[in-house]
């Protein structure tokens, strides 16, 4: 077999070659105004068009060059001086033809003649023509004579306002005419979809929607008319079109009309005649893409709303919503086959539409959202991935339009839409409304709201059933989980009452979520508590023993518990710097056994869980640098927390954190509030003790490697040395500085030292400190003027 | 040589004219040699009234046993060709046997004629109408001169004309319904009419109404039918589906047609049918053949 498209190629060339020729007998015929010639000869050329063996798209390449000779012809019978036959004869000359084809397009040709000569109604002459053109039953050609058909009679319709209307020919002729050249027009187009063999389906829906135009062209004229008021399109365009549609029973067409339909007459329109529009859609084949079709009709609806408030009152007085909210669930319901993104796509469109015309119907949005519960209840598990992002658009759009979560909160079923969710998309979608939170910087600030938010993105909170823990992507968790650590933080009430309430609902939720997530929540949770225990400090005149819930006790006890939550993960570093953060609020409370109770804790925690040497200096240094701020101890507790801190500090593994740790520590007994301690004594016992473990890391260096031990150790303790003699104390001299110095430098000369610049940087600095002490003059100067460098 | 020719040359010429020759309409009529001529054109019932001129020959003289006009309607049957079958013959004496020297006209006049058939140039017959001049002469052969003339007979319309309408198939596969709205159509007349598909199961390609022609002639075992197809004009192109109605609207006009003739005189008759023709993409044909009667009408023609 030969290639298609080439044999497509040379037939066209062949017909195209054909029309030139008998058009130019035609031509011949014409200028010597001979009528018989030029009669035979345009049947002739017009025989071309009767090919079989033409795509649609070849065979109107042809069409439109006998278009262009059939207009000369137009002109030439026009002038009836020139072939000196009347109109009406003509019209009858024509229809001596043989074959039906080169009759047809004749005879809409003296058919337009006919028409703006006036000597006959212009209804009879449309009606007969659109009646003969029947004898062509062939799909291509019918087609392409109709439109014909429709091109030549389009400026001659009997329109209001039209020369051609009168007392005989009304609108209604003209679209009487239109709507049945269209109905043909369309049995026609639909029928190619039956004939020929099954195999080239596709070729031949391809081939069909190359011809959708010339169908829809029609009810592009029916909107031109001028005639068609809404009350015409209402009882006659609207419902005749639409059996059309219904009964041609075809897929393609159905889709592709309805959409004309919506887009070709205007808004108003469609409005005002929804309920018949509407009516139609669940009539159509199961195979029809309706929801595309109701998502472009609510956009149009939509942007008419938008368009102008002036037309708002319309939509509510046809109750728009609810007409289409009960079509919608008709379609759904006729169309059982329909898969579940088509439904929800549906609810999607219907919401937009909602939202955009009646924003402040929330109870419209919650109805959607019930009726998309409604339809994924009878889905065992959705698990098409595009129902899935349907139903996140449908759920992203209240979050979009209102901008605020705490409105989506009231819609009752907007959890219930969640559940239908698969576990990654619901926590999608949780991590949607949180950014939305964020975005919008809201604040939720009810109990109520606060639990039904953790409702909805439980996701987040804890373990879904049968959530396959492997497949977590572990950067995606702690995003997740950071994520809803920042959410905690955007609830807040300034009632306290309600704070508690909303803290511990939060505790409540987040208590479950294991200990994976324990590490990510706990903090923030702490520190909402922590903030709420100020916030109680703010105003604590006004509370205090109105109500026993409310006490900072009471808080403390609670935070006691959530920290302790975190024994479970188990995460013992945080939980030390969370109890010594509260030891901090309970100081600031005022509380002296509830700070010394975080702080036994915070030494528990050391003793028996924090084993790496590494985290061991971070927590004492934190704890050092907590228990040095605290001023609610007494004596007695205070002296066993800093003795217990020195303690710890000496027993370090590294020499190095040793002689940090405890230099650290001289600050424990030198507070420089007014009423703070200030031990002189015990702070030089430290340095010493400090000098002396620089001393032995320095040997022990020498004896391990052969070279010199960290000299800035020193150059530490000199700087705190300098810092003590600074702030007054009398057991730090001059003379220890001196002799410090000295050391340092001799430190330095050895030969086993390995020059270190950062130490020598270190220690020059620090003498250009003392330096420009000196040289400040007064008191200060007085007393650095002591120390030889 | 011209005197020899002159010699066989019939020593007079005749001329025979019609009265109102120069009002009456003339129809075109088809000589045996092919030439198409304008004849006059008469019906039944009418008085052929007119001259006869007889012109001797400058210098010659006719003698003649008398002088005679007939006028004669023949059937000619070509199987049987050059007897010709006379069915009207009536004769006028013009003139008592003498002789003529010179110009003399005779007028000549048949009253009211009965010419009960038309015209007709078919296939295998020919109905034709002469007026036929006869100067008898003694010794040597009648100088004969004939002038043909057409006849064509008026019928008001039928007082019943039904439609014609039928239903046809072929079991479980193709199903129509045809109307026709007369059965009787004169000569210009117009066939309306449409096609009602009830059930197609196989693939047409297109349809046609065909006008034929049955002409009969002889009796008998010796019985002549020869049919001709005059108009082929398609009705449809495409394949329809169940439920289509397909109009037909054939002018007739453009064909040429006579009248349907029943029997003629016992010699001939010519019979008109519509034949609806379907064609399927094989090319098989499903046809159905009606007879329709044909007449020719005062006002149309």
């Amino acid at each position: 077999m030969l290639n298609g498209t080439e044999d497509e190629e040379k037939w066209l060339a062949e017909g195209i070659a054909g029309i030139q020729h008998k058009a130019f007998y035609m031509h011949r015929a014409l200028d010597s105004n001979n009528l018989r010639e030029a009669l035979k000869y345009s049947a002739q050329m017009l025989s071309e068009l009767r090919t079989s063996k033409l795509s649609p798209r070849k065979y109107y390449e042809l069409y439109m060059r006998a278009f262009d000779e059939l207009k000369r012809l137009e002109l030439f019978f026009k002038d009836d001086s020139k072939h000196g036959v009347s109109v009406v004869d003509l019209y009858e000359l024509v229809q001596h033809a043989g074959n039906i084809l080169p009759r047809l397009y004749l005879l809409c040709t003296v058919g337009s003649i006919y028409i703006k000569s006036k000597e006959a109604p212009a209804k009879e002459v449309l009606k007969d023509l659109v009646e003969m053109c029947r004898g062509v039953q062939h799909p291509i050609r019918g087609l392409f004579l109709r439109s014909y058909l429709a091109q030549i009679s389009r400026d001659k319709l009997p329109d209001i306002g039209s020369e051609y209307e009168g007392d005989a020919d009304t609108v209604m002729d003209a679209v009487d005419f239109v709507l049945q050249n269209f109905t043909e027009m369309n049995k026609l187009w639909v029928r190619m979809q039956h004939q020929g063999p099954g195999r080239v389906r596709e070729k031949r829906e391809k081939e069909r929607s190359e011809l959708q135009d010339l169908v829809g062209k029609n009810l592009h004229v029916l909107s031109q008319i001028e005639g068609v008021d809404l009350e015409m399109y209402k009882e006659t365009v609207l419902p005749r079109v639409l059996e059309q549609v219904v009964n041609c029973k075809d897929d393609l067409a159905q889709y592709y009309l309805m959409d004309c339909i919506i887009q070709v007459f205007p808004d108003e329109y469609h409005l005002q005649t929804l309920e018949t529009l509407l009516g139609a859609c669940p009539q159509l084949q199961p195979t029809v893409d309706v929801k595309t079709v109701l998502s472009r009709l609510m956009d149009r609806l939509s942007n008419y709303a938008a368009s102008s408030a002036d037309v708002l009152p319309e939509f509510l007085q046809v109750e728009a919503f609810s007409k289409l909210s009960n079509a919608i669930g008709k379609v759904i319901e006729a169309q059982v086959d329909m898969p579940a993104v088509g439904a929800i796509t549906l609810y999607v469109s219907l919401l937009t539409f909602t939202l955009r015309v009646h924003p402040d119907r929330l109870d419209h949005v919650d109805q959607v959202l019930g009726a998309c519960v409604k339809k994924l209840s009878n889905i065992p598990k959705l698990e098409d991935s595009r129902a899935m992002k349907q139903v996140v658009a449908l759920l992203s759009a209240p979050l979009e339009k209102y901008n605020d979560i705490v409105t989506a909160l009231t819609l009752s079923n907007y959890p219930r839409v969640m559940d239908h969710l698969d576990i990654g998309t619901n926590k999608l979608m949780a991590m949607v409304i949180i950014q939305s939170i964020m975005k919008n910087n809201s604040c939720i600030s009810t109990a109520d709201k606060v639990e039904v938010l953790f409702e909805l993105i439980k996701g987040l909170i804890k373990d879904t059933d049968g959530a396959d823990v492997d497949e977590l992507d572990e950067e995606d968790f702690k995003e997740e989980q950071n994520s809803v650590a920042r959410l905690i933080h955007m609830l807040y009430n300034d009632e306290p009452e309600e704070m508690l309430r909303i803290i511990c609902i939060v505790r409540k939720h987040t208590m479950v979520g294991g200990p994976k997530r324990l590490p990510f929540t706990v903090s923030s949770l702490v520190f909402s508590a922590l903030r709420l225990l100020r916030q109680l400090q703010g105003q604590e005149g006004d509370i205090v023993g109105e109500e026993a819930s409310m006490t900072p006790n009471k808080i403390f006890q609670l935070l006691t518990q959530i920290i302790e939550s975190l024994s479970a993960v188990p995460s013992p570093e945080l939980a030390l710097r969370l109890y010594l953060q509260c030891a901090e609020a309970a100081n600031g409370c005022d509380i002296e056994h509830v700070a010394y109770e975080f702080f036994t804790q915070a030494f528990v925690l050391y003793e028996e869980e924090i084993a790496d040497s590494k985290a061991q200096v971070t927590a004492i240094h934190l704890i050092i640098g907590t228990l040095q701020r605290m001023n609610v101890f007494g004596v007695e507790n205070r002296d066993t927390l800093t003795h217990k801190a020195t303690g710890y500090s000496a027993r370090l593994l590294k020499k190095a954190d040793q002689c940090r740790a405890v230099y650290a520590c001289s600050h424990l007994f030198w507070v420089n509030d007014q009423d703070g301690i200030k031990d002189g004594e015990r702070v030089l016992l430290c340095l010493k003790r400090a000098l002396r473990i620089a001393n032995a890391a320095q040997q022990m260096a020498n004896v391990a490697r052969g070279s010199g031990g960290p000299v800035s150790l020193f150059v530490e303790i000199l700087n705190k040395y300098i810092y003590f003699f600074e702030k007054g104390n009398k057991q730090i001299t001059s003379s220890a500085i001196q002799g410090l110095i000295e050391l340092i430098n001799t430190e330095m000369q050895s030969d086993s030292t390995n020059p270190d610049s950062v130490a020598d940087a270190f220690l020059a600095s620090t003498l250009r400190y003392i330096q420009f002490q000196k040289q400040k003059g007064g008191v200060v100067g007085e007393k650095f003027e002591s120390i030889k460098l | 040589m011209n005197y020899l020719v002159g010699a066989f040359k019939p020593p007079c010429n005749i001329f025979i004219s019609f009265t109102d020759g120069r009002s009456r309409k003339q129809v075109p009529l088809k000589k045996e040699n092919g030439k198409t001529v304008m004849v006059a054109l008469f019906q039944s019932q009418e008085n052929i009234v007119g001259e006869v001129v007889i012109e001797p020959i400058h210098g010659k003289k006719v003698e003649h046993n008398g002088v005679k006009i007939e006028l004669l309607g023949q059937i000619e049957l070509y199987f049987d060709r050059g007897n010709f079958y006379d069915f009207t013959s009536l004769v006028r004496e013009l003139d008592v046997p003498g002789e003529l020297y010179e110009r003399k006209t005779y007028p000549f006049e048949f009253s009211t004629v009965e010419m009960p058939y038309e015209s007709y140039n078919g296939v295998n017959v020919r109905l034709r109408y002469i007026l036929k001049v006869t100067i008898s002469r003694n010794y040597v052969s009648n100088i004969v001169e004939y002038q043909d003339f057409v006849v064509r007979n008026y019928t008001p319309p039928p007082s019943i004309n039904n439609s014609i309408k039928m239903e046809v198939g072929i079991e479980d596969c193709l199903h129509i319904e045809f109307e026709y709205s007369k059965s009787k159509y004169h000569l210009k007349d117009v066939i309306i009419g449409k096609i009602y598909f009830l059930l197609v199961r196989i693939k047409l390609k297109n349809m046609e109404l065909e006008i034929r022609r049955r002409e009969s002639t002889g009796s008998g075992p010796n019985t002549y039918v020869e049919t001709e197809t005059l108009a082929k004009f398609e009705l449809m192109d495409g394949a329809p589906v169940r439920g289509e109605s397909i109009p037909i609207r054939l002018f007739l006009s453009p064909y040429e047609l006579t009248p349907t003739y029943r029997n003629i005189n016992n010699k001939f008759s010519v019979k008109y049918y519509l034949n609806l023709v379907l064609v399927d993409e094989e090319d098989r044909r499903y046809f159905k053949q009606q007879e329709i009667t044909m007449y020719r009408n005062l006002e149309a023609s």
